[in-house]
């Protein structure tokens, strides 16, 4: 074997037209923005501001710019797959052959959900939850910059696959015998085992570091059940994260010993069982889904409460729903395979478990309706995201119930349906969710609002978009068509797979007027500058900073009587008070610590995928060395002396104060 | 306006190809899928009786509190022991109901019970191949890949395995899949109300040729047409043995209609035991569901 | 910590933004967090074991390579090794550095001499022909024990980095907050030892 192990020439897919477009345009982009960042000499301010900072809010703006990058990708794989289905009817071949088409519909799973959707919720986690719970930071700051980057460094693993080599051709779930290295020869399962791991184990770091953050670092006075909804809903699903995490770092570590050293866990042959697999596969898949979609609760609760203008209607009935689905999460996850030949004792268990979690999220649902009830709705983008959340997620969840009841599983199971189901739970409630917190927090982050018009332009894109593609998964799902077909040939399905490709196009166009709303936003961020810090006259403590916050949050962290604190402290007329005297604020340094650690391990994943032993080790002890440096290291913190504070604290008083009079 | 136009007329479209239909899971041919399709449509109606209501509300709470119609405003009004007490009832008896209607439907349609009352059931063995079909009857003494034939109105018991990945066995017009795992054997108890010819394929993604996994699952009028099939299959000629079966396992796409004439007495059980003979004495063979629900409750403990 | 604390009297630390003992109780708490993810992560291998320890693929089972007297002394050695880290814990609180340094040595000492029988059992196994990829039983037991194995000698790096620390450093804030976490770390790993000296060796073995 050579010092590449088994990397060659040969492994990057010369003869695909399409990678080698993709590819062309990746590079051009690449060097387009390489060379912007050198005219304008940001190079330094990337890497001093950014990509070493430890600040909790660039690292969330980070992860969501992250999430952003990879919604382009996992969409480009969404929209070659209905196109796909719509020329391949009729027994055509369509223009994706099967190796080429099967690592499309696997990366998109793997994309969306792991690249996409988890580092657009981390993100809003990360910009908000600190500033909610008048935190300075997180717990640990180090370790939050170190997350990001191992997150990041499995998105780089899982993008280099389209160049150098292949993905998997397993689908998401990886289900083994399929994944085993029998039948998966390729180096397309080594890439999904190594990104899943690196960005696992970072989404395991945040939620501990969330954890400590919430429970131990909450502004005095502010008791559990005064954290503001969003903080709730973030806490139950880091709490999911970090029960279930453990999961599936175990069954990818199980099904690696498998792939690289014969061991037999899942293999057909001497013992090994596959079904294991799939049960601690779900045991954390489903959770994940709960991880998902309740911080997107969350974000509905604040945004439906601000812009009524209202407190939000059973507080505490929302902090106990959400804890009884997180609960309820952990104990349904056979009903992904109800098709297995379990008993009708297990299957109706678990069927029944998996309805019980609808009580909760309905009386969820009417606690939104009930806080629009008497209030003053400001039909804004992020109210238009929610009231299309409410409507379509209702769908979402009824047909998930319809899914929950084995009988109906037993002929819906991977069919259409399924497909149509989860993608409007997800898409319709996760991902809405997450485009509502987007708007609705865009100016706290940097200082500007998104362009209204756009805005809404880009919402109603995506919902009919949503409703064009997915509801004819829908029909096809009762027509009996099956998930990951690659090509079709019957004339009953045609119609609905040239409309699901329709909707693929106007979602399309959701997405790029999404690209120009962010780029009139940047033209025209004078005219939407936020200068009071407060734009929506919202109800929580992230509100009382200036916008983009102080770097160091709070001058002075307020003390919390309500769980609306800057309701509160605006009723009572303490809000944007200066105090006479500040105190030398203690603050952590940016290091480059996190960045390297993650080439290290980034480096050994990518060598461990190719066989390049040599590296592996490298790059092992790399990121293990700069770690302990690190812990030697005695420069970490400084202090923000009480002059400073008090000019920035003045300024923002003084900005807020002339808007309030004007 | 517009959304809700584009879903009435999509739903409209939906309802008239569904019912009008055309091999789909709404247009059972056989006990077990008409069970089945009844059960989807009571409990979407049940479920509807909520979901409906709440659609509505909401746009109608959206619109009727929007800022610019001065309506009543109560910005501290957050909490009604009332209002919460029933939005937490509602879905509590809805859940209930469906759970009931859950619990006996699971048990009535569990694929492993036979279909009782329909006389003898005919047994064909299922192997799910990359990526093909193999049909074995051992009672008939014949073995087929990718068409499997059978008459009307008799049940049919399918003991189902896997040579490799898993793929599901379906036939959407009879009602309920089963997955097929190697090294396993998994049941699955399907009738045909009657005859006619009906698609079934895995839907259960197996690797590059899974789109080409299909078969025709062909429902004969009577049991003699069904004895004169066995009777064509036999004069055929050709047989699978033992030796002959790995070349057929072999990797293959769209797989061509086979027939064999003869196969080797315990074909089926050597296929499941050239895998389950690993797993200890425990799970071994005389109970072969046995392995799939130790395993459940086994993750179960551990949850 | 140490450059903020000559700015700061302790008052205005513990008022502002957390002193000592609040770094040390998010360190904690944090650490014993992640320790509860690393128990599931234990669990699922011990499903895993639990389901697969039956599938021999017609080789060995537990009975006939379990030696438990040979196991027993492994034991030994590890719970010593807690004991002898709680010594130093004691020691390090009374701010004796010597006395820890030397704890520690012992500790060390008894956790190599666990993970050298270890590696000798495995080695002796896979030479006899018991190697991981011959059954689902033995990829489940080596994986299980190999599991623990790897945390154990990831505590000893922790550990020759602290006794470093300690020397250089002698037992300030911050060394004594992060031995408390290695020895959380530690402890735990024998409470894991002992499930797995249980249900692996000991009901492996009857």
């Amino acid at each position: 074997m050579s010092i590449f192990g088994k990397l060659t020439l040969e492994s990057v897919p010369y003869h695909e037209p399409i990678i080698m477009v993709t590819l062309a345009v990746v590079a051009v982009v690449g060097l387009v923005i390489a060379g912007l960042i050198t005219k304008y000499k940001q190079w330094s301010v990337l890497w001093h501001d950014w990509i070493t900072s430890i600040d909790h809010k660039r690292l969330g703006i980070m992860y969501i710019v992250l999430a952003l990058v990879m919604l382009v990708r996992g969409f480009a794989d969404a929209i070659m797959m209905r196109s796909q289905l719509a020329l391949a009817t009729n027994g055509a071949a369509g223009y994706l052959p099967p190796e080429h088409y099967d690592q499309i519909f696997s990366a998109h799973g793997v994309i969306m959900i792991i690249f996409m959707a988890m580092p657009f919720m981390i993100g809003l986690m990360n910009i908000i939850v600190p500033l909610q719970v008048g935190a300075r930071d997180v717990a640990f700051p180090f370790l939050n910059n170190l997350s990001f980057w191992l997150t990041a460094g499995g998105a780089i693993l899982i993008n280099i696959s389209l160049a150098v080599g292949e993905f998997a051709r397993t689908g998401w779930v990886a289900y083994p015998p399929l994944s085993e290295l029998a039948y998966s020869p390729g180096v397309g399962v080594d890439y999904y085992i190594w990104a899943l791991q690196l960005s696992g184990m970072g989404t395991l770091l945040t939620a501990v570091n969330f954890l400590v953050t919430v429970f131990k670092m909450r502004a005095p006075g502010m008791r559990l059940m005064q954290m503001p909804i969003f903080t709730w809903t973030c806490t139950w699903a880091n709490i999911l994260v970090a029960a279930s995490f453990p999961i599936l770092t175990a069954v990818l570590a199980m099904l690696t010993l498998d792939r690289y050293l014969g061991f037999h866990f899942f293999t057909n042959e001497a013992g090994g069982n596959a079904m294991m697999y799939i049960n601690l596969f779900w045991a954390w898949g489903h959770p994940e889904v709960y991880i998902l979609i309740l911080p997107a609760f969350g974000i509905f609760s604040e945004v439906i409460s601000t812009f009524t203008g209202k407190r939000l209607f059973g507080y505490k009935s929302m902090v106990y729903a959400s804890g009884a689905i997180s609960i309820l999460g952990f104990i349904v996850w056979l009903h992904h395979f109800f098709t297995m030949g379990s008993s009708a004792n297990v299957n109706a268990f678990f069927g029944v478990m998996t309805m019980i979690i609808a009580v909760p999220t309905g009386a969820k649902l009417f606690n939104w309706l009930f806080t629009m009830y008497r209030g003053r709705l400001r039909i804004t983008v992020p109210v238009l995201w929610t009231i299309g959340f409410m409507v379509t997620f209702t769908i979402g969840g009824m047909t998930g119930v319809l899914l929950a009841i084995p009988g109906a599983d037993y002929v819906l199971h991977n069919s259409l349906f399924l497909i149509a189901h989860f993608h409007n739970t997800i898409l319709g409630g996760a991902v809405f969710g997450y485009f509502a917190g987007f708007n609705y927090w865009f100016p706290k982050a940097m200082g500007f609002k998104l362009h209204e018009g756009w805005g809404k332009a880009s919402f109603w894109c995506w919902l009919v978009g949503f409703f064009v593609a997915f509801m004819p998964l829908y029909v096809l799902g009762f027509l009996g068509m099956t998930r990951r077909l690659n090509h079709t040939n019957n004339p009953e399905w045609n119609l609905w797979l040239y409309i699901a490709a329709v909707g693929g196009v106007i979602i399309m166009f959701g997405i790029i007027f999404q690209f120009i709303q962010l780029y009139v936003s940047f033209k025209e961020r004078k005219q939407l500058k936020d200068t009071t810090g407060d734009p929506w006259n919202g109800h929580t403590l992230e509100w009382s900073t200036a916008s983009p916050p102080q770097f160091y949050n709070f001058g002075h962290i307020p003390t919390v009587h309500d769980i609306d604190a800057w309701t509160d402290m605006k009723e009572k007329g303490i809000a944007y008070k200066l105090l006479d005297k500040y105190l030398p604020i203690h603050m952590p340094k940016n290091t480059s610590a996190g960045v390297l650690m993650s080439l290290g391990f980034t480096g050994f994943g990518f060598a461990m995928i190719w066989h390049i032993w040599w590296l592996a080790i490298v790059g092992l002890v790399f990121a293990i060395g700069v770690y302990i440096k690190r812990c030697y290291s005695r420069d970490v913190d400084y202090f923000v002396m009480p002059e400073e504070v008090h000019e920035i604290e003045q300024a923002h008083a003084a900005a807020a104060a002339k808007e309030v009079t004007a | 306006m517009f959304i809700r136009n584009l879903s009435k007329w999509v739903c409209a479209a939906a309802l008239l190809s569904l019912t009008g239909c055309s091999g789909g899971i709404l247009d059972p041919k056989g006990q077990i899928g008409a069970d089945e399709k009844s059960l989807i449509i009571i409990c979407t109606i049940l479920m509807l009786l909520v979901v409906i209501p709440v659609i509505v509300m909401t746009l109608y709470f959206a619109w009727k509190y929007r800022a610019d119609r001065n309506e009543a405003y109560e910005p501290k009004w957050s909490h009604s022991s009332k209002i919460e007490a029933i939005v937490w009832t509602i879905p509590i008896v809805i859940v209930v109901v469906l759970g009931v209607i859950t619990w006996r439907s699971t048990h009535a349609l569990d694929p492993y019970k036979p279909i009782e009352d329909k006389g003898e059931h005919l047994t064909v063995e299922v192997v799910s191949l990359n990526w093909k079909w193999l049909f074995i009857y051992p009672e008939q003494g014949i073995a087929t890949v990718n068409e499997l034939v059978f008459p009307a109105n008799v049940p049919v018991e399918y003991k189902i395995t896997s040579e490799s990945t898993m793929n599901s066995f379906f036939i959407p017009q009879l009602g309920s899949q089963i997955y097929s795992m190697a090294g396993m054997e998994t049941k699955l108890h399907l009738i045909a109300n009657e005859p006619g010819t009906f698609d079934g394929f895995s839907s259960n993604y197996s690797g590059a040729g899974f789109s080409g996994m299909k078969f025709k699952a062909i429902a004969t009028p009577t049991r003699q047409d069904f004895n004169d099939w066995v009777a064509k299959v036999k004069a055929g000629g050709g047989s699978l043995t033992q030796q002959s079966y790995p070349a057929l396992a072999e990797p293959s796409e769209n797989h061509p209609v086979e027939y064999f004439a003869n196969v080797s007495d315990g074909l089926f059980h050597s296929i499941v035991m050239k895998y389950m003979q690993a797993h200890g004495e425990m799970n071994y063979y005389e109970k072969p569901e046995h392995s799939a629900h130790q395993m459940h409750s086994m993750s179960e403990a551990e949850e | 910590m140490n450059t903020a604390a000559n700015y700061l009297t302790p008052d205005a630390a513990v008022h502002e933004h957390g002193g000592h003992e609040e770094h040390t109780s998010h360190s904690v708490f944090g650490f014993w967090l992640y320790l509860m993810t690393d128990c599931l992560l234990f669990a699922s291998f011990f499903a895993t074991y639990a389901v697969l320890y039956m599938n021999t693929a017609g080789g060995v089972s537990g009975k006939d390579i379990f030696e438990l007297d040979y196991v027993a002394i492994e034991t030994a050695a590890l719970l010593l090794s807690s004991i002898t880290f709680g010594f130093a814990m004691i020691t390090a609180q009374g701010q004796k550095q010597r006395a820890t340094l030397g704890w520690l040595l012992v500790t060390f000492a008894f956790g190599a001499v666990f993970i050298g029988m270890e590696i000798n059992e495995f080695h002796h196994l896979i030479a006899e022909g018991y190697g991981p990829q011959k059954s689902a039983f033995l990829s489940a037991f080596f994986s299980l024990v190999g599991l623990h194995g790897l945390h154990v000698t990831a505590g000893l790096i922790w550990m020759t980095v602290m006794m470093i620390e300690v020397v250089r450093r002698g037992l300030g804030h911050q060394t004594v907050t992060r031995l408390s976490c290695l020895s959380l770390f530690w402890h735990f790993l024998d409470i894991v030892w002992i499930c797995v000296f249980t249900v692996v060796y000991l009901m492996g073995a009857m």
